[in-house]
């Protein structure tokens, strides 16, 4: 295990301790910082924003400052560094694969094993007096703080969920009330994630439309024209599923009716549908049963995959409700396109 | 507005009071509130609020708290269905 680079952006110098040098990062949230959290919402490189595990330090940190334990993903180093840009502590991010905390403690990258390799391979002993760790609350899915304890010597507590509560937690004397310790699921929060449904949406939307594309191309005697007359009822089913589904469904999540995500999305998908058919004009009767049928299952579909963005389903749960939903979802799809072609042939 | 709660008696969450000894670190680690102190004694308040993240069974040191711990996202069943790799993680931050 190398300890962290001091060649990362936001490194500023380092910090002398009793084992060595250990990299000072800066306590300023910088233009670059900001452009990085942005194009990862949008999917760009996502995977390779990551910062070097190992230890750091923040401020003037001494013998007694606080050690945070974090994930080496950069959003959540970041959110980190933010709450504690007043504070002087030392930062020990572990190695979880660039992934967030809670995603990596479910996988086990943030986890026991990790953390108390970590700890030795950062000399920490040698630099902080005190023997606690402060993590994020998020993280126990992976680590067992008893397990810590005895492997290292470091006792493990249980910070909040969210990062910005830390300086609360820190007044309060590491004490965290209930409102801390819930994760909630607000509105900002699900806006954020729409970015991260409507891209790989958008791309699957558009290479179905090709294909499509293609089997008008190919059924209208090869008339250009004519086919793209009639991609036009697919195409417009295809964008209203994914507004529905993938756009309006994450972030109305609480006002729509049902408790499974497919039914939610079923609800916004009938009334996106009802709305576009009263907007078009001029398409026959099967036509209009396609998008009746084929945006409703469609954005059931789109719901049921913010199951994993959300922060309250379980794997028990969403086992169940796709046991009922993916069949009725694919049949809806498969039959709307039937009709479809149907339609073709016969108009 | 009061937190929402997915599908009705699904999770696999167990607590088998004859083991707990009352140490409470399950109460720190569950984001849900899900299990909570009762005149004295741990036990489970808010069953279709749980989301079977593990935490409480990671740490409890007695093995009181049981659950079969997983990622409730339709993405990922559908990969492993499809037998592709690829896993889930957008939850932000």
């Amino acid at each position: 295990m190398r300890p962290p680079r001091l060649d990362q952006p936001f490194v500023t110098g380092v910090i002398e301790t009793a084992v060595g040098p250990v990299p000072r990062v800066s306590q300023v949230f910088s233009t670059t910082d900001r452009l990085g959290a942005f194009k990862v919402r949008w999917g760009i490189r996502r995977m390779q924003y990551r910062v070097d595990a190992g230890l750091y330090g923040i401020g003037e940190p001494t013998a007694e400052s606080p050690v945070f334990v974090t994930a080496n993903y950069k959003l959540t180093f970041d959110l980190l560094r933010r709450a504690i840009a007043s504070a002087d502590a030392w930062i020990l991010v572990l190695d979880t694969l660039g992934i967030n905390v809670w995603c990596a403690a479910g996988k086990g990258t943030f986890g026991t094993d990790e953390l108390v390799e970590r700890i030795e391979a950062s000399r920490l002993a040698g630099i902080v007096d005190h023997r606690k760790l402060i993590l994020p609350q998020l993280g126990g899915p992976g680590v067992a703080g008893h397990e810590v304890a005895k492997r290292s010597g470091f006792q493990v507590i249980y910070g909040p969920v969210e990062a910005e509560d830390i300086p609360l937690f820190l007044e309060r004397g590491l004490k965290a009330n209930e409102a801390m310790r819930t994760k909630d699921f607000g509105f900002m929060e699900r806006l954020a994630l729409v970015p991260m449904e409507v891209v790989p949406a958008v791309r699957s939307g558009l290479l179905a439309a090709a294909c499509l594309f293609v089997l008008c191309f190919l059924l209208g005697g090869l008339s250009l024209s004519k086919a793209l007359e009639w991609l036009v009822v697919p195409a417009g089913a295809i964008g209203a599923s994914i507004l529905a589904g993938a756009v309006l469904t994450p972030v109305l999540l609480p006002w729509l009716p049902g408790r499974a995500f497919s039914v939610k999305g079923l609800v916004m998908g009938i009334l996106s549908a009802f709305s576009v058919v009263s907007l078009v004009h001029g398409i026959s009767m099967l036509e209009t049963a396609v998008l009746l049928v084929s945006i409703p299952a469609m954005s059931a579909y789109l719901a049921m995959n913010f199951t994993g963005s959300s922060t309250f389903t379980s794997l028990s749960g969403v086992r169940k409700e796709m046991r009922f939903a993916l069949p009725l979802e694919i049949g809806g799809a498969g039959t709307g396109l039937l009709m479809w072609i149907i339609a073709l042939l016969g108009g | 507005m009061r937190p929402m709660v997915y599908l009705k008696n699904v999770v696999t969450l167990a607590h088998t009071p004859e083991l707990c000894n009352g140490c409470g670190v399950c109460l720190s680690v569950c984001p849900r509130e899900v299990l909570q102190r009762l005149n004295g004694k741990v036990g489970i308040a808010r069953r279709d609020a749980c989301i079977e993240c593990g935490a409480c069974q990671r740490n409890c040191p007695q093995g009181a708290v049981t659950v079969k711990a997983g990622v409730g996202c339709a993405s990922a069943l559908i990969n492993q269905m499809l037998g592709r790799k690829k896993a889930c993680c957008t939850v932000g931050d």
